[in-house]
């Protein structure tokens, strides 16, 4: 019978001796953490995408709350989440003006002449290290959809000719298809600079658009047209400079012969399907 | 003893896949007529490209120097016609992207005869000179990775070169030019090797031959001279026997280290091509301006060993061959295990093109890809002990970064696991795709 209750009662006396020394500790080595950051860690959309510059979501909470950083700069994050975090925090939102993935190119299967069949595996990158895929333009979209798969929020979705499609509510511009293009076509751009050009062949005249119906053929008209210093030509391409002043309207557009230059007021391309239905 | 020897020329891992070499090895080399149109592109080596010292519409002379080195690791350019500047813009290249060349136009009426080069007096050169030479000779190595051979051969203090191995091994399928030299040029192939080894400092010559070219083996033999230090090792058929680190495991059973040059082991590997433009350049002064090409395949009408003058585009390579079969679907330049596709026909031969491959339907056409049954063959595939179906998992999955942890630079993509793996994975081009993202990778600062 004695034996019976030694065991148990060692087990409760060393129970009882942690259990102090824990509640010594817990009294006097205490650290006190924000109990903000934990908050706001949960009002952050915790993709840690890395967007804001941070590590992650967490590090961003703790500069938040720390007043380091501002909300806005979580592009990811919808306007009504920054404005809570704003809220809680009691911190101007600051909330970025919102950018939107944009493509600097417009030669799908329509446009972009064909010299070769691609038949290696499905990537961009992987045509892109062999012979540059099947277009005779050695500058454009590949069409095998890399940034498809690299996006994290489902916002870019190949269409009917081969282009990505970004769907702007969704699109939360983090840098993911930026870094995926092989050939560098993806660009962040605030959604409120309407004109944009979607060509990057570095050709002129015939040499471009021999390779692609819709390559900027570098004519200039759309310099010419739009105000003095907003669209200056380089390289064979027109650069529109908006920190020059000059107030943007569409009439640059309008003498463009192969649509290289356009003004865009959403989605940069429609779906082929849409835009043939929305045409009868 | 005979199977110790055995034992010593080979390495481990590696595939076997069918030479095919059969179509051309029998056949004699011979000159392509000279076209009209030639384009150097400037960045045909490794390294950094040369800069032209030519201007659009100069007249140019067979052999001379239209680009010189751009810097240490890069080498000159010489014409490989007589005829005019045309053009100093961007052209296709071989990887599908525009990049700067000199395109010359032939002058038809020009015999294009070589100027009787004076024969070099490279024995009384210092090294520093004669490396100086051979760079500005143009002189890359030759079996596909045209890598200035200059570089090569200036080793650092301390280090010494007790051996030159000239590899003639051409594992890979299809090709003939090493084996065709080899046969023709024996002379000038040893010719080159007496001045690299004597410039180089080291006691003997190795040449290795893989076994499925014995008449080689023979000639070379027959042509040594008996006060010459130079032997001829055969060399087990496997693929990659020629890949320089496999090479030196198989002849002289020493691993260089990940990470390490053969210099760290006392060797220099130099490709059989390589060494006959040093023997032209020192004994006939003739610089790089032409090389041999196999053109095989089973899309071509005829087969054949060609010398082509460097920047012919494939086009008229292919045109003299007899042109394309129909149902042509693939044309390779370099060898089929690491050779890569082009997409259009007036891409130029350069300095690294060992051969014009010319593949149908049947050779290229994909088979269905299944999911890895981790049946381990890759990894017994592998020459340098990676773990290809974790890398191609990883590299499915885009997690790039993960994959420097398995050592994915250690990979040449030799393509030994795609060959072996029976789900028909394609492997090499995951590890190759993932390679090109971890190092032209936009780093984008939001």
């Amino acid at each position: 019978m004695n034996t019976l209750l030694i065991a148990p009662a060692i087990m409760v006396g060393i129970g009882l001796f942690f259990g102090t020394v824990l509640a010594i500790a817990q009294r006097f080595l205490k650290v006190d953490e924000d109990p903000r950051i934990e908050a706001t860690n949960e009002l952050l959309p915790g993709t840690n995408c890395g967007a804001c510059g941070q590590p992650g979501c967490l590090p961003f909470a703790e500069k938040l709350v720390a007043g380091e950083v501002e909300p806005g700069q979580c592009t990811v994050s919808t306007d009504e989440a920054i404005e809570q975090i704003a809220e809680f925090l009691e911190v101007d939102a600051d909330r970025a003006e919102k950018l939107v993935a944009r493509l600097r190119c417009n030669g799908g299967h329509l446009q972009a002449s064909q010299i070769a069949e691609y038949r290696g595996f499905e990537g961009c990158r992987a045509a892109a290290v062999v012979s540059g895929g099947g277009k005779g333009c050695a500058w454009g979209c590949l069409g095998l959809a890399d940034c498809e798969a690299a996006c994290t929020f489902d916002a870019i979705h190949m269409n009917s000719n081969g282009l990505p499609q970004v769907d702007i509510d969704k699109c939360r511009a983090c840098p993911d298809c930026v870094a995926a293009c092989p050939r560098d076509l993806f660009e962040l751009v605030p959604l409120s600079q309407n004109l944009y050009v979607q060509c990057n062949i570095p050709l002129a005249g015939e040499a471009a658009t021999q390779l692609c119906k819709a390559a900027c053929d570098a004519c200039g008209k759309c310099a010419a047209d739009a105000a003095p210093g907003l669209i200056t030509m380089r390289d064979n391409l027109p650069i529109i400079d908006y920190s020059s002043g000059g107030e943007a309207r569409p009439d640059a557009i309008f003498r463009c012969p192969t649509r290289s230059i356009v003004w865009l007021e959403r989605e940069q391309f429609q779906d082929q399907e849409s835009r043939k239905a929305g045409a009868v | 003893m005979k199977a110790l020897g055995y034992l010593r020329h080979g390495f481990e891992h590696g595939v076997h896949p069918a030479h095919h070499k059969q179509q051309t090895a029998d056949l004699p080399i011979q000159r392509v007529p000279f076209g009209k149109h030639y384009i150097m592109p400037l960045g045909q080596h490794t390294g950094v490209p040369a800069r032209p010292v030519v201007a659009a519409g100069e007249r140019v002379d067979r052999g001379q120097m239209i680009a010189e080195p751009g810097g240490f690791v890069s080498t000159a350019l010489h014409s490989p016609v007589t005829g005019t500047v045309k053009e100093i813009g961007n052209f296709r290249g071989v990887d599908g992207r525009f990049a700067p060349a000199i395109a010359i136009e032939a002058d038809p009426f020009a015999t294009q005869q070589l100027d009787a080069g004076t024969p070099i007096d490279w024995q009384s050169l210092t090294l520093d000179e004669f490396i100086g030479a051979v760079q500005m000779a143009g002189i890359v190595g030759m079996g596909g990775a045209a890598f200035p051979a200059h570089v090569k051969l200036s080793v650092p203090d301390g280090v010494r070169i007790r051996h030159l191995l000239i590899n003639g091994a051409e594992c890979e399928p299809y090709l003939t030019t090493d084996h065709r030299l080899m046969l023709e040029r024996p002379d000038a192939l040893l010719e080159g090797a007496e001045i690299m080894r004597q410039k180089l400092g080291a006691e003997e010559t190795v040449i290795g031959v893989e076994t499925n070219k014995p008449d080689a083996i023979d000639v070379l033999r027959k042509h040594i001279q008996p006060e010459q230090p130079v032997r001829v090792v055969a060399l087990k058929v496997k693929y990659p026997q020629g890949a320089e680190k496999m090479m030196i495991k198989s002849v002289f059973g020493k691993e260089v280290p990940a990470g390490q040059l053969p210099r760290d082991v006392e060797v220099n590997v130099n490709n059989v091509g390589t060494i006959v433009a040093v023997a032209d350049y020192f004994s006939r002064g003739v610089p790089l301006i032409e090389r041999v090409v196999t053109v095989a395949g089973p899309g071509v009408t005829y087969p054949a060993n060609l010398i082509v003058p460097l920047g012919t585009p494939v086009r008229d390579v292919v045109k003299f061959c007899g042109g394309l079969k129909p149902g042509t679907r693939e044309i390779i330049m370099g060898g089929p295990m690491m050779g890569r596709p082009i997409a259009s026909l007036d891409v130029p031969v350069l300095k690294g093109c060992s051969g014009v491959l010319v593949f149908t339907e049947k050779q290229t056409a994909r088979r269905k890809e299944y999911p890895c049954i981790s049946c381990g063959r890759c990894l017994e595939a592998c020459p340098y002990f990676l773990n290809p179906s974790r890398l191609a998992r990883l590299a499915k999955s885009r997690m790039f970064d993960e994959m420097k942890a398995y050592n994915v630079f250690d990979c040449v993509e030799c393509g030994c696991c795609t060959f072996a793996c029976p789900s028909n994975i394609p492997i090499v081009q995951l590890i190759r795709t993932a390679k090109d993202d971890l190092t032209h990778r936009k780093e984008v600062d939001a």
